[in-house]
């Protein structure tokens, strides 16, 4: 992966990187429909924390590409009132880890008003942010907390894992009539890849096979996903056809897909790089048990971060995530 | 069922109408004694129907947390003659008065409390939740402090697309305390945002007075310190309150960003059906129940000539029927059916409303 910091246009070799594709995203959003504007900390002047709308302040002006104060709660909250008032803002929180500031709005306000309204008000609210560990940024910039919003009726929460995703994810969140959270994983922002010239949208409601498999259902989001695809790599080597899941939706999870898959392997590796006690890796657990029981050869496995505030130590941090290790021992027991 | 006729009927009673055909004495009122009875029926409807709401929570037909505004009754109703219909207004959870006085009618806010279909957040919201997207009234909001940055989103979009409405958010002394509030306002303020922000300071925050829960308890001059134009209003007087909000939003609508108005004013109920009230000293109540802003306004225009024994007995007996035509509604209206229980929770295969 490239240690680069910054993003960079790749006119040579026709790749783009995550932070490209997601900026292509925003870009379009921003030139094809004047009711979208991007709001958050440093993403006019600075660019965006992770440099992910470099440029589009330049491109749109100020009043599109808002800086705002360190007030999570405010300008969220005014992202929430923008969208009752017909506009289709995109907010960018810095962290999972700081969007605690603005929980209060996310979820007593963007996740209820529809309802506790009667139906009345929308929220059609898009809120980015980073999420999850690899970087060396310790306990207060690298949980995933993702599995938290993916409890709340009312929010739909979207992990892209690839470039395609990044590229056309933002566009599909912006037709939703609810408050969407987009979830970017920060360890993918530099990975690169070519653009499917055949892609053009993205199917929220959908997780994606993104390796297909017979022998063991390895299902994963986000960060994990190259994970989970690194390990099926070296599964392949030892004779075991794993089928990878990627989740996209978080919620709704898209049960038809991963019992699909496990109904056809028989065996299943959740990862996920929340906590094991309480976390969506349990949920999709619970799913297959509750409807693929008796298609079962093994006890589903599972492949969580350890319980333990993320360190900030290198060989202490890669021990407390999921790694490609760790999954192809999950799916080795499993079909063993 | 809330028929149309129901509905009417209590549009009626919220309508401005400076003549009416019947119940006053003088047949032709003046301008200033036909908006101060307006005033008084605005002002009364919200005591009255308050009032039954304490005698229908003591019958168990209403449930729930219910937060009464009885004493406060000037700002709600002095407030809501200078904003238009395009304006919106965001509230708390002591918001019958506010909701009243925007004009949703009083069949929808007593069928809410009653949980029925007809209420005016279909049975979702209950006595602290009043929603009318048709009147730009966004609710309703119990986190105290949690309907300010709201407030901020719906001035930036009308600032946005060059749109001169004005955002009118309340709140209390307690929610100035919130970070949400301090935030909003230097948001706003930062953002030049039409938002008049309108801080009914009744000296608790629950049970906590207000000098055991700042260490200044000079709220605007706290408020002017984020750059916006702030003061202090008798909030127990609806004109003056009325004279202030009208000066603030003229200014916002000028261009002049948001304002900040504190209402000092006084809730004579306990904070909820649940408080024994423990907290305040009676002769404290009785003090400020001297200063009664419905009471006041009728002795006012009683001195000025403007009203009658007959004219405030015709006008008692108005509002009265109202309230009871609201409970009727409410009382007949259908539950919400079970099978409806997963509305409203996500828009996909609903309408969206922009």
């Amino acid at each position: 992966m490239s240690t680069r910091t910054r993003p960079r246009a790749h006119p040579d070799d026709g790749t783009t990187t995550f932070r490209e594709a997601l900026r292509e995203g925003l870009r379009e959003a921003l030139a094809s429909d004047d009711r979208v504007f991007l709001m958050g900390e440093d993403v006019g002047r600075y660019g965006g924390c992770f440099g992910v709308s470099l440029g589009l302040l330049e491109e749109f002006g100020p009043d599109r590409v808002r800086d705002t104060p360190l007030s999570e709660s405010a300008f969220v909250g005014a992202g929430i009132g923008a969208a009752l008032a017909g506009m289709r803002p995109v907010v960018e929180i810095m962290t999972v880890n700081f969007s605690l500031l603005a929980l209060d709005q996310i979820l007593n306000n963007a996740a209820t008003l529809r309802h506790m309204s009667g139906g009345q008000l929308g929220v059609p609210l898009v809120i980015r942010m980073t999420t999850g560990a690899g970087r060396q940024l310790a306990a207060q910039h690298s949980h995933s907390l993702e599995g938290w919003y993916a409890h709340i009726p009312g929010l739909r929460v979207l992990a892209p894992a690839t470039i395609d995703d990044a590229r056309h994810l933002l566009s599909a969140a912006l037709t939703d009539p609810d408050p969407v959270l987009l979830f970017e994983h920060g360890s993918l922002y530099n990975a690169a890849g070519t653009l499917d010239p055949a892609v053009h949208e993205v199917d929220l409601d959908r997780a994606a096979v993104r390796r297909a498999g017979d022998d063991v259902t390895v299902v994963a989001y986000g960060g994990c996903v190259p994970k989970a695809l690194e390990a099926a790599e070296e599964l392949a080597g030892a004779g075991i056809s794993a089928e990878v899941v990627d989740l996209r939706s978080l919620r709704p999870l898209d049960d038809a897909t991963i019992v699909g898959s496990v109904r056809r392997t028989h065996r299943a590796v959740v990862v996920d790089e929340g906590w094991r006690s309480g976390s969506l890796s349990a949920e999709i657990e619970s799913r297959i048990c509750e409807q693929v029981f008796f298609d079962l050869d093994a006890p589903v496995e599972r492949v969580c971060s350890a319980e333990v505030p993320i360190p900030y130590a290198r060989r202490l941090e890669e021990a407390a995530l999921p790694q490609p290790a760790g999954i192809v021992a999950a799916a080795r027991r499993a079909v063993s | 069922m809330a028929t149309a006729q129901g509905d009417t009927s209590a549009r009626t009673s919220q309508t401005k109408r400076p003549r009416r055909a019947r119940g006053p004495a003088t047949p032709a009122l003046s301008p200033a004694a036909a908006h101060d009875l307006d005033l008084l029926r605005q002002m009364l409807l919200i005591r009255r129907f308050e009032e039954r709401c304490v005698e229908l929570y003591s019958a168990a037909a209403i449930r729930g947390f219910v937060h009464l505004y009885i004493g406060e009754e000037a700002v709600a109703v002095g407030v809501h003659q200078t904003l238009s219909e395009q304006d919106a207004v965001v509230s708390t959870y002591r918001e019958h008065g506010h909701a009243l006085a925007r004009g949703v009618p009083p069949e929808a806010v007593m069928a809410e409390m009653y949980g029925k279909a007809t209420g005016c957040s279909h049975g979702r919201g209950g006595s602290m939740h009043l929603f009318d997207a048709g009147r730009r009234f966004y609710g309703g909001n119990a986190i105290v402090g949690g309907g300010l940055p709201l407030a901020a989103g719906l001035a930036l979009a009308d600032r946005m697309r060059g749109d001169s409405r004005v955002t009118c958010c309340f709140f209390g002394d307690g929610a100035f305390a919130e970070g949400e509030f301090h935030e909003t306002a230097n948001l706003a303020a930062l953002w030049g945002l039409p938002v008049l922000f309108v801080c009914e300071n009744n000296l608790y925050a629950m049970g906590t007075a207000l000098a055991r829960e700042h260490a200044q308890t000079d709220l605007a001059m706290r408020a002017a310190s984020y750059g916006m134009a702030a003061w202090a209003v008798d909030g127990m007087d609806v004109h003056a309150v009325e004279k202030a909000a009208r000066g603030a939003v003229e200014s916002i609508r000028a261009g002049n960003g948001p304002h900040f108005l504190e209402m000092r004013t006084y809730r004579f109920r306990a904070h909820s059906m649940y408080d024994p009230d423990r907290y305040r000293p009676k002769d404290e109540i009785e003090e400020w129940k001297k200063h009664d802003p419905v009471t006041g306004l009728a002795e006012g225009m009683r001195k000025a000539g403007f009203l009658d024994t007959d004219a405030q007995e015709a006008l008692g007996h108005e509002v009265m029927e109202a309230i009871d035509r609201a409970v009727r509604a409410a009382e007949q209206a259908p539950e919400e059916p079970t099978e409806d229980l997963l509305l409203h929770v996500t828009g996909r295969h609903e309408e969206v409303p922009s």
